[in-house]
């Protein structure tokens, strides 16, 4: 007790420290403000970018938007006009053959990591999607070059599809296991009491549930796959003709809008913004999907 | 009175034989769903090991060739057959480095911002916003970079530069546009909103207990980000090295601005290679064995380089994640 | 025998210290009113706070008793609410201090120990002076020691200082907060349900410490458990749908309450 009453006098002493040091407030609020101010001032910084490259997006991609960009072929050097009928319809092309592969994979998977993957094995291949989802798309269209287009001796749609797939799987089994996750377990258990087998209840009861969830996952995936260009460079290769051939280079609007910005002719500059504007345009159709889902979800 | 027993004994064991039956197909069913979905998960598992394996094949003749010379060689001769990795690894390492630079501080800031200060009718549009950003593919990055950045670079900033600081190394030499600075600067642009949405995550985990703790002992606002911050400095590094690895491996963009030359300098004006470049310009041309293996080898050590940042900074994240589950 | 001569000596402190205090008011609450948005939750509650005394709070839950306290050091309204009315601390209207200065002669214990995770036991008892700039080390050792020991925690971490807070039991986490507080020397000590967290053993050595605090701070305490009001305080608050019902002393509140409703409360009938 006696300690206490002195120190007692030791922090009044540190208490008329504090009264005295008017000049460290001011030096404290002065630096809240100028470290307030530059946090939004790097949001400033931040939004300049943006508005900068959709305002060029939007402005020059006007200039050749219409309706016979969307149902023309390319037109040789020179000539007025033509459009990227062959290169959007062959986006589609490319995302149908990656999802057709890519989807069924992953939700799969997805759905051994949510239902059996409490084990090594399952944390093994939780950890590989992840490390999977940070290769980079290049070393992907590598991949893909040596398994199937070495092999068959051709680029091919199919080898860009397959490299679509590879980009598409971990974003699907990722988003399939949490939402089946979010389940909440009295439903499995609602299932279970009734009787009916485990695999019933995880396809139809939990599936039906999370599906919304699942649904945004391979949106989400579908639509980075959309903006894809250069797994697709040494895959799909690109073509000048129409093709849907699965076995042949196929077109695609972003080795076009890559062909195009580095050419030396400024009329296929400018068609490269055009496509930029329908690829971002597509690409934002396919997150407003998105978001409208994950907004109504549950 | 016998044939009731009777009865009853039928009915019984005939339920138990339809119940046992359904219990052995219900155990036959979820015996084929889980081998079934195991099969799909060993896929994405066998997936990453063929693609390490696919590599490794295909860059044999190269590695053989030139052993571990191929990292520190700094001649890309095509024409000869050289095949040295080392421009390309430095202008990989560098232009990721300089865009970290520039995208950490500012997406950090804005990362403060929407976690710590903004009002909420602010916080979704910019949120959106960045997202927005991280949406736009990189080939229209780097549209923009070769009509819009590199003029820019080219007329305004790089002659200012030169102008101001040319006895720098790093400013010097013709003002191209097209070089280390164009590439450092997209770079920066598509790393921000990576790093500054795992960041904001990360504050926003925080929990609230620890500002008010910070409030209640009288700190401003500043003081009570910098306890927040410091609480969540694991978790800031994962993200800046998730945005490491983004840049690294980051093809179309940098490819169309770098300018694509197999050189080392110190000048950010010059024209340099980033791996991921080199692949995207010269695969389809390789015309020899060799040549193809060479770059087979070059995202060989790409794939083995995002593998080991990546895993680094989801270890941070995970550390992160754990504290708080051990506080109060 | 030093002991004893020490004890007397405070308690002979606490007689002149209550005669001289006797009608000395800390914060005087006039009309106040606080919102969440246009939801009243607390209505025209007019309340005086006497010095070095320990003020409980009770009432049901959502009876607006936190956020009563979170006014007086205007915590409630960074999480979006308004308050009207005045609250005067030693005669001056809180809301025109700055809060930053405010909240350091009011100091606050929350409901979760919420110590510093990344600074150790003795950083986190001093972060609150080290805010305010003071760096002389040989003060803040003297400051650690000295809250360390008022808030009874001293002799289980006097060896362990430098290592991390989060080493520690509930109970001890709760004090070294209490110590953290103390650091900074606050006039009133605010603590929004301080053990509802703890099991009973650092429950009591709480209450043990809110007793010995009481000569040297003002505390105000909210707490949802009636016994442990009667235990701790001297005064005593009532609060029932955001209206203060009764406040009285606490023996009086507790054997004869004057309102109704006070007393189905303490005896259970509600709540």
């Amino acid at each position: 007790m006696l300690r206490q009453e002195f120190l007692y006098g030791v922090l009044k002493k540190g208490g008329a420290v504090l009264v005295n040091k008017r000049l460290n407030f001011i030096r404290r609020k002065s630096t809240n403000y100028v470290m307030l101010s530059l946090t939004f001032l790097s949001v400033v910084i931040a939004v300049i970018p943006l508005l900068f490259i959709f305002y060029y997006t939007i402005s020059k991609g006007f200039t050749y938007l219409n309706l016979d960009f969307f149902i023309s072929m390319p037109k040789p050097v020179g000539q007025e006009g033509g459009g990227m009928a062959n290169a959007i319809i062959g986006t589609f092309i490319l995302i149908g053959i990656g999802g057709a592969i890519g989807l069924p994979v992953g939700i799969f998977a997805g759905i051994y990591l949510a239902e059996f993957g409490n084990n090594k094995f399952g944390s093994t291949v939780r950890f590989l999607a992840d490390v999977l989802s940070g290769i980079p798309s290049i070393v992907v269209g590598v991949v893909a070059y040596t398994i199937v287009v070495l092999p068959m001796h051709h680029f091919s749609a199919f080898a860009g599809g397959v490299a679509l797939a590879i980009l598409m799987i971990p974003t699907v089994t990722r988003t399939t296991e949490e939402m089946i996750r979010l389940v909440p377990h009295s439903y499995r258990e609602a299932g279970l009491a009734l009787g009916i087998p485990k695999w019933k209840t995880s396809l139809v009861i939990i599936l039906k549930s999370a599906w919304k969830g699942i649904a945004t996952g391979i949106l989400l995936a579908i639509a980075r796959a959309a903006g894809e260009t250069a797994p697709l460079l040494f895959t799909a290769l690109g073509n000048r003709f129409w093709s849907t051939k699965i076995f042949q280079p196929i077109a695609s609007l972003t080795v076009y809008i890559y062909d195009y910005a580095k050419s030396p002719f400024t009329e296929w500059n400018e068609q490269a913004w055009t496509a930029s504007l329908i690829l971002i345009a597509l690409i934002s159709i396919i997150s407003l999907l998105f978001k409208i889902l994950t907004r109504s979800k549950y | 009175m016998l044939e009731q027993i009777k009865l009853k004994n039928k009915i019984f064991f005939t339920l138990n034989k339809v119940f046992s039956r359904s219990i052995a197909s219900a155990n036959t069913g979820d015996f084929i769903y889980k081998k079934l979905t195991q099969f799909f998960a060993f896929l994405v598992f066998l997936l990453v090991l063929v693609m390490g394996y696919e590599m490794y094949v295909g860059s044999k003749l190269s590695i053989d060739k030139f052993g571990w010379n191929f990292l520190v060689n700094s001649t890309w001769d095509p024409v000869k057959e050289i095949f040295g990795a080392l421009p390309a690894i430095y202008g990989t390492l560098i232009s990721s480095f300089l865009a970290l630079l520039i995208s950490v501080p500012l997406g950090l800031g804005v990362a403060i911002f929407l976690s710590e200060l903004s009002p909420n009718w602010l916080e979704k549009p910019l949120s959106f916003l960045t997202e927005l950003l991280a949406g736009i593919p990189s080939v229209v990055y780097g549209l923009w970079g070769i009509f819009v950045l590199v003029p820019l670079l080219r007329n305004v900033v790089e002659p200012f530069l030169f102008k101001h600081f040319g006895n720098l190394p790093f400013f010097q030499g013709a003002p191209y546009g097209f070089g280390m600075m164009a590439a450092a600067i997209i770079l920066s642009i598509m790393v921000l909103p990576i790093i500054s949405s795992i960041s904001r995550d990360v504050l926003k985990s925080v929990p609230n207990s620890q500002r008010e703790a910070a409030l209640a002992l009288g700190a401003t606002k500043w003081e009570v980000i910098k306890i927040v911050l410091a609480n969540s400095r694991s978790g800031i590094l994962g993200a800046s090295m998730l945005g490491l690895g983004r840049a690294i491996g980051e093809t179309m963009a940098v490819t169309m601005v770098i300018g694509n030359r197999a050189l080392i300098s110190p000048s950010l004006f010059d024209p340099a290679y980033t791996m991921a470049s080199v692949l995207a310009n010269e695969f389809t041309e390789a015309s020899s064995d060799l040549y193809l293996s060479s770059l087979i080898e070059l995202a060989l050590i790409l794939f083995a380089i995002t593998i080991i940042i990546n895993v680094a900074a989801r270890i941070f994240v995970w550390s992160f994640e754990k504290r708080w589950s051990s506080v109060g | 025998m030093r002991n004893d001569i020490a004890i007397n000596k405070t308690n002979l402190k606490e007689k002149i210290s209550q005669d001289k205090n006797k009608e000395k008011l800390v914060i005087e609450v006039k009309n106040l009113s606080a919102y969440f948005g246009k939801v009243k939750v607390l209505k025209e509650i007019n309340l005086s706070i006497p010095k070095n005394k320990v003020i409980a709070i009770i009432g049901p839950s959502g009876c607006g008793k936190s956020t009563f306290l979170r006014s007086l050091n205007r915590m409630h309204e960074i999480v979006g609410g308004t308050i009207t009315g005045e609250i005067l601390l030693d005669g001056k209207n809180i809301m025109k201090l700055d809060p930053v200065l405010l909240r350091r002669k009011v100091g606050m214990v929350f409901q979760k120990p919420n110590p510093f995770p990344t600074m150790s036991i003795f950083n986190n008892v001093v972060s609150g002076l080290k805010l305010n700039g003071i760096k002389d080390k040989k003060i803040l050792a003297e400051a650690a020691e000295q809250s360390l020991t008022h808030a009874a925690l001293w002799d289980e971490v006097k060896d362990r200082l430098h290592e991390s807070a989060l080493g520690l039991s509930g109970g001890q986490q709760q004090r070294l907060c209490i110590a953290r507080s103390l650091a900074i020397k606050p006039e009133i000590l605010l603590m929004d349900e301080p053990a509802s967290a703890l099991d009973p053993l650092s429950t009591s050595k709480i209450e043990q410490l809110i007793h010995n605090l009481k000569a040297e701070f003002t505390i105000v305490i909210v707490t949802h458990n009636m016994q442990q009001a009667a235990r701790v305080s001297d005064k005593t608050a009532f609060f029932y749908m955001g209206e203060l019902i009764e406040f009285d002393s606490t023996s009086k509140l507790f054997t004869n309450p004057s309102v109704k409703k006070t007393e189905d409360y303490i005896t259970g009938r509600f709540g």
